[in-house]
C-alpha cells in the first residue's frame, strides 16, 4: 500500500486545465522530483497532497485513505510543507517559527526541547539564531528554519515547493548537502517540486517530468544515469521534455 | 463552524459587556443627577442668565439645583424636558408654538393645552417679549431711508448673515422671505460675531432678538415688523408638571420680574462687559430683593480645566474601549465574509457622515441626556476607522503566508489569531489612534447634551463671544490630541516588532 498516491486526478480552472487525469504512486521514504516547465501543473499537484487543492477529477490518497477535506487540519499536521521564499512568519522569531504546531498541539516544554535540539543539530543552526526575526537571517538560515519548521512534528510526509529556488548557487549547494543528510537521519517520503534537473538529479530517488498538465515521465534516477552516464543533467531534461527548454 | 460558533460567543459576549457598561455609565449619571433640580439653557447668554437665576433663586432657599449648561439648540432642550432629563428651562411663546408644535395659529391657551398634554407647564411668565426682529446699521439705514422691513425689498445689495437656527426655521427666513418679497440671500453665521462683522461692514443686516444687549452698544436700528411677520415671544420658565409644589412656589416669585429693559441690560453686562452669567444672575436676584446674600461661587479657572479635562477624558476613553470591545470581534468576525464586510463598512460609514450634532439630538429622546448620549455617539463615530483598519490588516496580509498556514494545518481560528491578526496590528493600531483622536475633537460637542467636558467652556465662549473662554477649552483639547498621539506611539513601540511598524 503506497503512502501516497494519485489516481486519475484532475483539476480545471476557468479557461485551463491545470492537472488532467494524472496517477502516481510515491514510494515510502524517497524523494521524488517534480520537474517541469513553470506552468506545467507541478505545483497544484503538489497542493493536491495537502488539501490545498482539492481535484474535480479522481482522487488522492493519503496514509491509505482518501482526504478527508472534512478534517483538513488534523490531517495536514502529518505533512510538512515549505515553499519558495521560505514562507517564514514575518512576526514570529525562528525559534517561534519553528514550534508554533508543537506549541498548538501542546506538546510538553521538554519534549519541544529534545525536538529543537535535534533539528538544530542536524541543520546546524546556532541557538541565538532562534531569537532572531527572519528577516535578521541570511536566505540559507531562512531557509534551514524552514525545513525545521516543516520537519518539528516528524511528519511521515514531506512537501517541498521549490524551497530552494531564491538562494544563491553557493548557498544552494550547502543546502543541498543537508537535505540529504536530513533524509538520512530521518526519512520521509517527500516530494520535490524544482524546474532545476541537477537540483532534481542531486537529491531525488525517482524523477517525474511534467508537462502540461500532464506526466509525461517518471523514471528511477539510478537507471536515468546507467543509461546516460556522460550526459549533463540539462540535457537529460530536453531529452525528455518535448518542445523548447526556456 | 466551531471558528464560526466561538467568533458569535465572542461577539454575543462583547455585545452583553458593552450593555452592562452603557447601563453602569446611565445608572451612574442617573443616581447622580436625580436629586437636584435640573435647570437647563440654550446656547446664548439670555437663556444662560435666566437659568442662572432660576438656579440661584432655588439654592438661595435651600434647595439642591444644578444649571445644565448651554444644550445644543431647541429640540434637544425641549426633548431632554419631555423625557425627564432635566426639570426647567427658559422658553419663549413663539418658539413653541413655531419650532416645537409647528402650529402657527395656535392660541395661548392652544399652546397650554397641548403642553398640559405632555405634562408640561409654561409656568412663569417673566415679563418680556424678546421677539425675531431684523436690525440694521444706523447710518446705512439713514442713507438709504430704510426704517421698515419692507424697504428691504429694494436694496438687494445688501449683505445679510443670520444665524443658523433662523435661517431654517419655520418662523424664520423662509417663510419671512415670501411675506415680504425679498431678493436678498442670505449667509449663515454664529450669532455672537453677527454684530462685530456688522461693526466692521462686512455685513449690513442679522437678526436679532429685541432684547440682546448689543442692541444699545452697536449703533442698531430694528426694523419694523410692517407686516405683522413675528408672533410674539413672552419669555416663561417651562416646567415639568411633577416638579415639587415648593419649586413651582419659589420660581414664580420671578413672575413678571423682567421687563425688555431690564433684561436687555442684564444681556449686556454678559455679552458686552464680559460678566459671568452666574454673576448677573447673582446680581439681580440681590438687587430685586429676592435671594439677599446671592453671591455667584464660580470655581476656579485652574479646577475647572481639570474637571472639564477628566470628563472629555472620561467620555472618550469609555466610547473608545466600548469600540474596541464591539469592532474588534465583529472585524474579525466579517474578515471571513468578505460581501458581509464590505456592507458593514457601508453601514458604519453612513454612521459617520450624519453630522455628530445632528446624530447626538437623534439619540437624546432615546436615551435622555447627559454622558450617556455623548459616549454612545462617540462609541458610533469610533466604529468606522477600528472595523476598517482592522480589515484592510487582514486582507492585505501576503497571501502566501495565509496559504503556508493552512498548509501548514493552522485551523481557520488559529490562522486567524496566529498569524492574520499579529500582522494586521500595525493598521489596526492606527484605526484606534484615528478613532481616539477624533473622538477627543467630536467630544467637545458633548457640551451640547449635557455631558459636559472641555466643549462646555468653547460653546459658552462662543455664545458669549469670550475668546479666553473657548481657549480654556480649546488649548486643553489640542494638548490632549498630541498626548493621545504620543501614548499610541510608545505602545506601537512597546508592542509591535520594529520591521512591522508601518
Amino acid at each position: 500500500m503506497p503512502i501516497l498516491s494519485l489516481e486519475s486526478a484532475g483539476k480545471q480552472y476557468p479557461g485551463a486545465a491545470a492537472l488532467t487525469d494524472v496517477t502516481l504512486q510515491f514510494k515510502r521514504h524517497q524523494i521524488t522530483a517534480l520537474i517541469g516547465r513553470s506552468g506545467c501543473g507541478k505545483s497544484t499537484l503538489l497542493k493536491m497532497c495537502n488539501g490545498l487543492v482539492r481535484p474535480d477529477a479522481g482522487e488522492v490518497r493519503v496514509f491509505g485513505e482518501a482526504i478527508d477535506y472534512g478534517n483538513l487540519p488534523v490531517f495536514r499536521r502529518r505533512i510538512g510543507y515549505a515553499v519558495q521564499g521560505n514562507g517564514l512568519f514575518p512576526h514570529l522569531s525562528a525559534g517561534a517559527n519553528i514550534c508554533l504546531l508543537a506549541k498548538l498541539e501542546a506538546w510538553p516544554e521538554a519534549q519541544i526541547e529534545q525536538r529543537l535540539e535535534e533539528l538544530l543539530s542536524l541543520t546546524r543552526l546556532s541557538r541565538p539564531m532562534l531569537d532572531k526575526y527572519p528577516h535578521q537571517l541570511s536566505g540559507g538560515q531562512q531557509q534551514r528554519v524552514g525545513l525545521c519548521r516543516a520537519m518539528m512534528l516528524r511528519p511521515e510526509i514531506l512537501l517541498l515547493d521549490e524551497p530552494f529556488a531564491a538562494l544563491d548557487p553557493i548557498t544552494r549547494k550547502g543546502i543541498h548537502q543537508q537535505v540529504l543528510e536530513l533524509h538520512q537521519a530521518e526519512p520521509s517520503t517527500a516530494l520535490l517540486v524544482t524546474h532545476d534537473m541537477r537540483e532534481a538529479m542531486l537529491l531525488a530517488d525517482t524523477i517525474v517530468v511534467m508537462d502540461n498538465g500532464q506526466v509525461v515521465q517518471q523514471l528511477d534516477k539510478q537507471i536515468l544515469l546507467e543509461a546516460n552516464p556522460d550526459s549533463a543533467p540539462e540535457d537529460l531534461l530536453h531529452a525528455m521534455l518535448p518542445g523548447e527548454l526556456e | 463552524m466551531i471558528f464560526r460558533a466561538c467568533l458569535m460567543t465572542a461577539v454575543r459576549r462583547s455585545a452583553a459587556l458593552l450593555l452592562s457598561l452603557l447601563m453602569a455609565v446611565a445608572t451612574a449619571s442617573a443616581s447622580a443627577t436625580s436629586e437636584p433640580i435640573r435647570i437647563a439653557s440654550k446656547t446664548f447668554s439670555e437663556s444662560y442668565v435666566l437659568a442662572e437665576i432660576a438656579t440661584q433663586l432655588l439654592q438661595g432657599n435651600g434647595i439642591t439645583a444644578e444649571h445644565k449648561l448651554g444644550l445644543g439648540g431647541t429640540m434637544i432642550a425641549f426633548e431632554a424636558l419631555r423625557t425627564g432629563a432635566i426639570d426647567v428651562y427658559p422658553e419663549y411663546t413663539g418658539t413653541l408654538i413655531q419650532a416645537v408644535l409647528g402650529k402657527p395659529n395656535l392660541s395661548r391657551s392652544g399652546l397650554d393645552a397641548e403642553l398640559a398634554a405632555m405634562g408640561l407647564t409654561l409656568g412663569v411668565n417673566l415679563g418680556f417679549n424678546n421677539s425675531y426682529a431684523l436690525v440694521l446699521d444706523t447710518k446705512t439705514a439713514a442713507t438709504r431711508g430704510i426704517s421698515r422691513i419692507s424697504d428691504l425689498a429694494s436694496h438687494d445689495d445688501l449683505q445679510i448673515g443670520f444665524s443658523l437656527e433662523f435661517l431654517n426655521r419655520g418662523d424664520g427666513w423662509p417663510e419671512l422671505q415670501k411675506v415680504y418679497r425679498l431678493p436678498q440671500r442670505p449667509v449663515g453665521i454664529e450669532h455672537a460675531l453677527a454684530y462685530p462683522a456688522i461693526a466692521n461692514g462686512q455685513l449690513d443686516i442679522t437678526d436679532a432678538y429685541t432684547t440682546d444687549g448689543e442692541l444699545d452698544v452697536y449703533d442698531l436700528t430694528i426694523l419694523a415688523d410692517d407686516q405683522g411677520y413675528f408672533p410674539r415671544y413672552e419669555a416663561g420658565l417651562l416646567l415639568r408638571d411633577d416638579l415639587p409644589p415648593k419649586v413651582v412656589e419659589l420660581l414664580l416669585q420671578l413672575e413678571q420680574r423682567l421687563d425688555e429693559e431690564t433684561m436687555r441690560a442684564l444681556n449686556r453686562r454678559v455679552a458686552i462687559d464680559k460678566e459671568s452669567p452666574a454673576g448677573v444672575a447673582a446680581d439681580f436676584l440681590r438687587d430685586s430683593g429676592l435671594v439677599a446674600d446671592a453671591v455667584s461661587s464660580a470655581p476656579s479657572r485652574v479646577s475647572r480645566i481639570l474637571r472639564n479635562t477628566g470628563v472629555h477624558l472620561k467620555l472618550t476613553s469609555v466610547a473608545l474601549i466600548l469600540a474596541c470591545l464591539t469592532a474588534l470581534p465583529l472585524a474579525l468576525f466579517l474578515s471571513r465574509f468578505e460581501r458581509l464586510a464590505r456592507s458593514l463598512l457601508y453601514i458604519t460609514g453612513l454612521i459617520q457622515t450624519i453630522p455628530a450634532l445632528a446624530l447626538l439630538a437623534l439619540l437624546v429622546p432615546l436615551v435622555g441626556l447627559g454622558q450617556v448620549p455623548a459616549i454612545l455617539a462617540l462609541f458610533l463615530y469610533s466604529l468606522l476607522p477600528i472595523v476598517r483598519n482592522t480589515l484592510i490588516g487582514i486582507f492585505n496580509v501576503d497571501p502566501l503566508l495565509k496559504e503556508v498556514a493552512t498548509g501548514m494545518g493552522l485551523t481557520a481560528n488559529q490562522q486567524l489569531l496566529k498569524v492574520e491578526l499579529p500582522l494586521a496590528m500595525p493598521t489596526l493600531m492606527a484605526g484606534v489612534k484615528t478613532a481616539a483622536i477624533i473622538s477627543i475633537g467630536t467630544a467637545t460637542l458633548a457640551a451640547f447634551v449635557g455631558a459636559g467636558g472641555l466643549g462646555e467652556p468653547i460653546i459658552t465662549g462662543l455664545t458669549l463671544n469670550d475668546h479666553k473662554l473657548i481657549l480654556e477649552g480649546a488649548i486643553p483639547a489640542a494638548a490632549l490630541a498630541v498626548l493621545v498621539e504620543l501614548l499610541f506611539e510608545w505602545l506601537e513601540r512597546a508592542t509591535i516588532p520594529a520591521h512591522l511598524r508601518e
